[in-house]
């Protein structure tokens, strides 16, 4: 049976990892660098860990950070790899996949075991598609998408053991952290998302979107250029390929037109609403309800309903 | 100063149209990649403060040759392109292979710029194995470069802080899109890509094999299935009743 080794720099990611790699296999195996209390959580999870404490290993050089993986694989004889797939952890991905040889998918939003292959699903063609894709090289290196599995829960059996590495010198001087200034929402953990588009027309009905978020006890978010180029809002607010991807109970899409590069980002909603003022606009392809109206006139009289 | 920026040719996705859940390329033209162009530009900056030249590096099949006058416009110097028809598509680790065999014939290269993603498969992987092959260290996902001497600070921007790090030359950086706005070239410049020198190898010269089978295999590739309702709905009342009868409003 395959050994499943996991790794990711923030817990409650490991803990999904737990998840998924209790899909694939019975022998799964958690990393920790430099984290006895993660060590600890995925234990009362039930993992077997192994937490390696050695402070000279520069997490921030991911040349260092997959050399250590690379030889946790080896002394655990893991032959999968499972990564969170936010940055941090990707980056480490291709290098990791290089060290030892293995084929690698980043991004994976879903996962299947069918025999001894583990189908991947991932955004392809820059969102327009959905590849199903499996790694037939002997090692494998899987980043998964947070928030794609449960955490899992408290359980038994739990160990936590230490593992020695030999730390290669670090070629990535970190000169200074610095927090995310400003807006910190996050708009994955919302319920309910109002969406503004390019048909928007002007700033000044922006506060009746945020006041009906507020009504619904929502958040406000936006297509990348309402960021990126008008900066009415904050680019943390962007849902899309280069943005967040996000599965709301109620998305409700204000002068959204719905390119794929947008589409992505909110295909998961369980209830869609676009209200557009073009009745052919390509998001009513992809709409549980459809309203051919003024944006402004429709924000107000819901503004004023709920 | 050599800057190597490698460059990947993708299928404008803008014009790829969807019949029966299958992607359609009939006619979709070829380009570079849009985070490509970010890595280029990031390139083309540093060497217009500190001299040097930009060499665009691609792999693929024979119509890179076309594609990659689009980065020879945008302020690259020269292009490197390695042609052979097993590079079409081809997965990750072998682009990297390629790639890595590449840069090792050019001369003096110190630094390596990728963007943080390609814009059709978006995995991200080439350039950390790149970096691996050529024991160089990375910077992934940087949203500022400022070449110092031999050293480079970069500023890499995760999802909850960023890093400013600082690394020295020869590295490999993976740039994010909004580093900066990718210039777009002058008719001039168009005219002019055609005349600057192009090397183009084959994998023979690279002494670089590629497996018989790719480590990685694609099972299908399909746009999801949307099962929306699609209900037209004429006033806000209509549509506050249908919502709560979904269940998602005034819970």
């Amino acid at each position: 049976m395959a050994t499943v080794l996991i790794y990711s720099d923030k817990t409650n990611m490991a803990l999904e990892l737990l998840t998924a790699a209790r899909q694939i296999s019975g022998a799964v195996k958690a990393v920790t660098i430099n984290d006895s209390q993660a060590a600890q959580e995925l234990a009362s999870a039930g993992a077997e860990v192994y937490n390696i404490e050695q402070p000279d290993i520069n997490l921030a050089d991911a040349a260092v950070a997959a050399s250590v993986l690379a030889q946790a694989v080896e002394q655990l004889q893991a032959d999968t790899v499972l990564l969170s797939s936010n940055r941090r952890c990707k980056e480490y991905a291709g290098r990791l996949a290089q060290i030892i040889d293995a084929g690698c998918l980043t991004d994976v939003t879903a996962l299947q075991v069918n025999g001894d292959q583990i189908e991947c699903q991932r955004n392809a063609l820059g969102g327009a598609t959905v590849a199903t894709q499996t790694i037939t090289a002997p090692r494998k290196v899987i980043a998964i998408r947070p928030k794609t599995f449960e955490a899992a829960a408290a359980g038994s059996g739990g160990s936590v053991n230490s593992l020695q590495v030999n730390v290669p010198p670090s070629a990535v001087k970190v000169l200074e952290v610095r927090g995310k200034e400003g807006d910190t929402v996050d708009i994955e953990a919302a319920e309910i998302l109002v969406v503004v588009g390019q048909g928007m027309e002007s700033k000044d009905d922006l506060p009746m979107a945020e006041e009906l978020a507020r009504k619904l006890g929502g958040e406000v978010a936006c297509s990348k250029p309402v960021a990126t180029d008008k900066k009415w809002l904050s680019e943390e607010r962007v849902v899309g390929l280069s943005g967040k991807k996000c599965k709301p109970q109620l998305a409700l899409l204000f002068g959204i037109s719905g390119q794929v590069q947008f589409t992505v980002g909110i295909r998961d909603a369980k209830v869609i609403v676009s209200v557009n003022t073009d009745e052919n606009a390509s998001i009513n392809q992809m709409s549980d309800y459809i309203m051919t109206a003024d944006l402004k006139q429709v924000l107000a009289d819901l503004n004023k309903a709920l | 100063m050599n800057i190597v920026v490698a460059l990947k040719q993708v299928p404008d996705l803008q014009q790829i149209r969807i019949r029966n859940r299958q992607p359609i390329f009939d006619d979709v033209p070829l380009t570079l990649g849009n985070i490509d162009k970010n890595a280029l530009e990031a390139g083309v900056q540093i060497k217009e403060a500190q001299g040097g030249k930009v060499i665009a590096l691609s792999a693929g099949d024979e119509n890179i040759e076309d594609t990659i006058k689009e980065a020879l416009a945008a302020g690259a110097d020269e292009a490197y392109l390695v042609i052979d028809d097993q590079l079409k598509d081809a997965e990750s680790s072998l682009v990297a292979k390629v790639l890595a065999a590449a840069i090792k014939n050019i001369e003096d290269v110190d630094l390596i710029l990728f963007g943080e993603g390609s814009a059709d498969n978006y995995s991200g992987q080439v350039g950390p194995r790149v970096a691996e092959l050529l024991g160089l260290p990375q910077v992934a996902f940087a949203s500022s470069i400022e070449v110092n001497g031999n050293t480079v600070k970069v500023t890499r921007s995760l999802e909850d802080c960023s890093e400013v790090v600082e690394v020295n030359l020869p590295a490999v950086i993976t740039v994010l899109s909004d580093i900066n706005e990718a210039r777009i070239p002058s008719v001039t410049q168009i005219l002019k890509a055609g005349k600057k020198p192009k090397e183009v190898v084959e994998l023979d010269d690279l002494k670089v094999e590629l497996p018989d089978q790719s480590p990685v295999k694609t099972i299908s590739n399909l746009a999801p299935d949307s099962q929306r309702k699609k209900v037209v709905v004429k006033s806000v009342d209509e549509l506050v009743k249908a919502l709560e009868a979904e269940g998602v409003i005034g819970r």
